[in-house]
């Protein structure tokens, strides 16, 4: 392959990807106002198309033509360039999540990835926790009590749960032996005894599964974790003095990072793209694994949505003490656990 | 850290402003401020008929409008010393149950909601709005009733209505099973609501809480039992207190309410006895329409009661029901005129107001919010 070759599958890629995953923002928003409205007795969106389903078009319009204020006590800088962080590192985070198999498109044999590393999880994991500066930015720049709160409350939850999922992540680091995701998601293929797969979270790892659920949750503010934008208590949090476009910026950044949570969640414990797919003509036999990740993504999101329809929510105190006395340890334990059993096995 | 909650913020329920001293999250000191909603009812009412005072009172706490209905009609009864046909008085304990469920719904879904539970908050609603379809068969409005006039009530029930009522009544047990299923067991909830903003009783009595913020803490004080009115000594019910005087205890008080509450409503729509709906006091009680037509006296009182009200005689009077959030009081002092000299309302959230910075100095900013809820405050009810 030549370098302009490479360049250009490249680029092809990454517009690819990103036109991909900011469609699937939009519509995340509307899977949610869909399935949390008819948790709640309510119908969500119905007004814009069919179903809706234009109403994160007509949300986009509307988040473009708002009047851009700029609140006169802010620090400008970084207040411009908080949400500005917290996006680009929310989207950067997906261009090393592998989404299927190989493929080969016109005699170009590419990965299904912008760009496939050796380190990839500690790429996603690294760019992620950046993402944590966008929001105490945004507490601090705004110059407001409750921007400032919730900013305080963002980092810290964020920076106490990163060691609870990181620490997740090593099990299964230590049963596939690298780093590289689509190495990960290889060594979950199979099955035992012939219909069990052989996915992470069925070889014991389903402990460190949970685990990484509480932590995403949190990762992400989500309820019952989402106290950095606890509406009844902040009024908004680090975002009270954002609106129109940065605000979507915010919005669109918590998105994108519960997709690349859920995207991790399916590599690392539920198989990546690895499902029954050796049937059915050649053409159905290519789109199937990437058929298969994106239900399990769906099957992930949708926990996420139905959580949020269920659970009030946590207390700050409770919360650093479930992450500090309770996931840590446990998530510990789990490491050391794993790790003999790897050790006896070998 | 001086911080401003309020008056616009999402969970002050209202216009409360609460002035918080805090130190990172920890609240050191809290003052409430009140006054946003005022809108000087009790003066106004110096300026109308008796009559004319009944649709104010629904305005002053706007979560049960028919219980203020109540306790100003008592009161003015109670100086009139007016009769009250049965089945007005059954009719009105009726709808008084029915609306301590609507305030209450209303309280447990805001509540939830404020401590993170949106499901809950919706799911309340959809029970509210059965209550409201009921007030507005009976009285025409949803939540603005004047339905209770000195002397009985507005209009006969229309055709069909207990039916309906004793439908909701039989579905809404179920719906309290729900709401429990989501928060009662649910360990979350517990954690944000079992031992904070604790009161003892001492405490709640010295600063004059009542209602269930005050059976929360273990005082078993209820005016409908211990000084029964508008015929309430007729009807058995329980009255739910809790020991440890905090935000579930206040919880769990209000959910039993609900119970408690759609019993008397079955024992009221079982019970109903026949009759006039209306005092027999024809120089207070407006003339049904049927009569005006066809008789000259009932056209001439209507006339009288209408352009010239209604003289009352000389005195005064206190009056208190069990309003949900506490002892609901009206005060009406009377000159011998068509109008009151004085109206005072006895707000009960007023009084329960004074626990918030008992209960919440010391604790986390999440706590408040969950105190505010637990007190169940209407601001309206509180500005007057």
């Amino acid at each position: 392959m030549t370098l302009s070759v490479f360049i250009l599958v490249s680029v092809i890629k990454i517009v690819v990807a990103l036109g991909i995953l900011l469609t699937a923002v939009a519509y995340t928003v509307w899977l949610e106002r869909k399935v949390v409205g008819h948790i709640q007795n309510r119908w969500g969106p119905t007004r814009v198309g069919p179903f809706g389903l234009l109403q994160p078009l007509a949300d986009g319009v509307k988040f473009i033509f708002k009047e851009d204020l700029l609140p006169p006590h802010v620090y400008k800088p970084l207040y411009i360039a908080a949400p500005m962080i917290a996006l680009i590192f929310a989207l950067t985070s997906i261009s090393v999540i592998p989404i299927g198999n190989w493929v080969t498109v016109l005699g170009i044999h590419t990965p299904l990835e912008i760009t496939d590393v050796n380190i990839g999880l500690l790429i996603v994991l690294g760019i992620t926790s950046l993402g944590v500066y966008g929001v105490a930015l945004a507490g601090w720049s705004s110059n407001s009590k409750y921007s400032l709160l919730g900013g305080l409350r963002a980092g810290a939850q964020m920076v106490s749960y990163e060691i609870s999922l990181g620490l997740s992540l090593v099990g299964v680091l230590i049963m596939a032996g690298s780093f590289n995701l689509r190495e990960i998601v290889d060594a979950q293929s199979g099955t035992f005894w012939g219909f069990i797969p052989r996915w992470n979270i069925f070889q014991g790892q389903i402990v460190a599964f949970f685990i990484y659920l509480m932590a995403a949750y949190a990762e992400t503010n989500r309820i019952p974790f989402d106290l950095p934008e606890a509406e009844t208590e902040l009024v908004a949090g680090y975002h009270t003095e954002y609106s129109a476009m940065k605000f979507a910026m915010f919005f669109m950044a918590e998105y994108a990072n519960m997709i690349t949570v859920a995207c991790l969640a399916t590599l690392l414990f539920l198989g990546g793209w690895n499902g029954p797919h050796r049937f059915g003509p050649p053409l159905l036999q290519a789109v199937l694994p990437v058929f298969w990740f994106a239900v399990k993504i769906f099957a992930f999101l949708f926990l996420y949505i139905w959580v949020r329809g269920t659970l009030p929510r946590f207390r700050y105190d409770q919360l650093m003490a479930f992450g500090w006395k309770f996931l840590l340890p446990l998530a510990i334990a789990n490491l050391v656990i794993t790790a003999l059993i790897v050790a006896l096995r070998a | 850290m001086i911080l401003n909650m309020g008056p616009q913020h999402p969970s002050t329920h209202g216009v409360l402003r609460l002035i918080l001293e805090i130190d990172g999250e920890t609240v050191v000191r809290l003052m409430p401020d009140i006054g946003y909603l005022h809108t000087g009812i009790e003066k106004t009412c110096e300026a109308k008929f008796y009559q004319q005072v009944v649709p104010l009172t629904d305005r002053i706490d706007y979560l049960c409008p028919m219980t203020n209905n109540l306790c100003y009609a008592l009161a003015v009864e109670k100086l009139l010393g007016l009769e009250i046909p049965p089945k007005a008085q059954w009719l009105r304990v009726m709808m008084n149950e029915l609306t301590r469920i609507n305030s209450h719904l209303v309280w447990l879904g805001t509540h939830a909601m404020d401590i993170g539970a949106l499901t809950v908050f919706l799911y309340c609603f959809r029970e509210r709005e059965d209550v409201l379809r009921l007030f507005e068969a009976i009285s025409g409005q949803r939540m603005m009733t004047s339905y209770f006039r000195i002397g009985g009530v507005a209009l006969e029930p229309p055709l069909g209505f207990f039916d309906r009522v004793r439908d909701f009544a039989n579905r809404f047990p179920s719906k309290v099973d729900e709401y429990e299923n989501l928060l009662t067991g649910n360990p979350i909830w517990t954690m944000r609501t079992k031992g904070v903003a604790r009161i003892t009783a001492e405490d709640a009595i010295a600063l004059g809480a009542s209602g269930p913020t005050l059976r929360g803490s273990g005082v078993d004080f209820d005016l409908r039992r211990d000084m029964p009115y508008s015929g309430y000594e007729n009807f058995k019910f329980k009255v739910p207190v809790s020991q440890d005087g905090d935000v579930f205890a206040r919880y769990i008080c209000r959910v039993q309410e609900l119970r408690e509450s759609i019993g008397i409503v079955q024992q009221a729509l079982d019970g109903m006895p026949e009759g006039p709906i209306k005092a027999d006091a024809p120089k207070v009680v407006l003339p049904d329409r049927e009569k005006m037509k066809t008789q000259m006296e009932a056209l001439i009182y209507h006339f009288k009661i209408i352009t010239e009200g209604f003289a009352v005689p000389a005195g005064e009077v206190y009056q208190a029901v069990e309003s949900p959030r506490g002892e609901m009081g009206y005060y009406v002092v009377s000159d011998g005129t068509a109008k009151p000299y004085r109206v005072h309302m006895r707000a009960a959230c007023l009084a329960n107001l004074q626990l918030l910075p008992k209960m919440c100095e010391g604790r986390l900013l999440a706590d408040v919010v969950a105190a505010i809820g637990s007190i169940d405050i209407v601001l309206g009810e509180i500005d007057r």
